[in-house]
């Protein structure tokens, strides 16, 4: 036998012993984010905005997870959203923000309200629970923090100034939060679908499915799972060098 | 030498990593120690965890040497 057979070789992206607070996680790609960490070993604090969804959520996982209802439009509910995860958890690993709302509409057409809304839930409350996951991340001299962003980010699209500015917004904010914490064993970076699978697609026209598709090289819509992996290899021990950085998963239909 | 002085100082060589002779109350955290400015926000967390005193940002801005901080705890601490 040679010697490397004797080793056995650990098993990589394992999260046991770790924590994570994930927003969103009733929703589509959100439980999947949240099924995926679990499946990995993290303990997680799952929030999101409906008590009742999140509750049961929380009980389909199994395993040893709290949930922790918030408005993300709601500064001070936000800034007590961390303390609370640790209080429940002990100490805070990750965070993923994932929650985020549209609100589209032609720009000349776009209200204020429609603006704000989506800056202040998709950009805003990522950049306070990042700024209070810094404090437990950087005692720990360890922390991930991803955020999904997604390929408008990067790409524009008609109708979603507001979506597509706040999504942009995440990926530079991510750049300026990683060069701060990169000397304290804290990552931040980004996930960004690009078309997946969830119940808004589902009820579109035959037609306008295909005619997605068509920009798509691999020929399909990505499923929640597609992301999951993503944010978990973010999240692990093995992506320590990987920080300031967009994952795009798309299936190739924007190479960025 | 008060007792926050020794504590104050002791926080210092943890977070810093500095020798213990080097860390006089005259000292500058940024001159005289290498911090740079996320040491001194870590710095501020240890002495607010350790006193349990809070340290708003525009005091902290103040805080540039331990004599300093020795200063503002001995003041606000209970």
């Amino acid at each position: 036998m040679r010697p490397h057979e004797q080793i056995e070789r650990r098993k990589m992206f394992d999260l046991t012993g770790m924590t994570a607070l994930v927003t969103g996680a009733s929703g589509g790609i959100g439980s999947a984010i949240a099924q995926a960490l679990a499946a990995q070993g993290a303990r997680l604090a799952v929030s999101g905005s409906n008590a009742a969804k999140l509750d049961a959520f929380r009980a389909g996982l199994g395993g040893d997870h709290v949930a922790l209802p918030c408005d993300l439009s709601d500064g001070a509910a936000v800034d007590a959203l961390v303390p609370q995860a640790v209080e429940a958890l002990g100490r805070l690993d990750i965070l993923v923000n994932n929650a985020g709302v549209t609100r589209d509409n032609l720009a000349m057409r776009m209200k204020d309200e429609e603006w704000d809304q989506v800056i202040r839930v998709n950009l805003e409350a990522a950049f306070r629970l990042a700024r209070a996951a810094a404090r437990p991340m950087m005692k720990q001299r360890f922390g991930r923090i991803v955020s999904i962003t997604s390929v408008v980010g990067a790409t524009g699209n008609p109708g979603q100034a507001n979506y597509a500015a706040s999504k942009a917004g995440l990926v530079g904010m991510s750049k300026a939060l990683a060069q701060e914490l990169a000397s304290r064993g804290i990552t931040v970076n980004c996930v960004a679908p690009g078309f997946i699978r969830s119940a808004m697609t589902e009820v579109l026209p035959e037609a306008q499915k295909s005619a997605l598709t068509a920009r798509i090289p691999a020929g399909d819509l990505g499923s929640g799972e597609d992301i999951g992996a993503a944010v978990v290899y973010l999240a692990s021990r093995e992506a320590g060098y990987v920080t300031g950085q967009t994952l795009h998963v798309n299936g190739g239909m924007a190479m960025l | 030498m008060s007792d926050t002085a020794d504590r104050v100082k002791k926080i210092v060589v943890e977070n810093l990593g500095v020798e213990a002779e080097k860390v006089t109350e005259d000292a500058s955290f940024i001159d005289d120690l290498g911090a740079d400015s996320l040491d001194i926000v870590e710095l501020v967390m240890a002495f607010e965890e350790e006193f349990g005193v809070e340290i708003p940002d525009d005091a902290a801005e103040k805080i540039t040497t331990v004599k300093d901080a020795i200063t503002y705890i001995d003041e606000h601490k209970d």
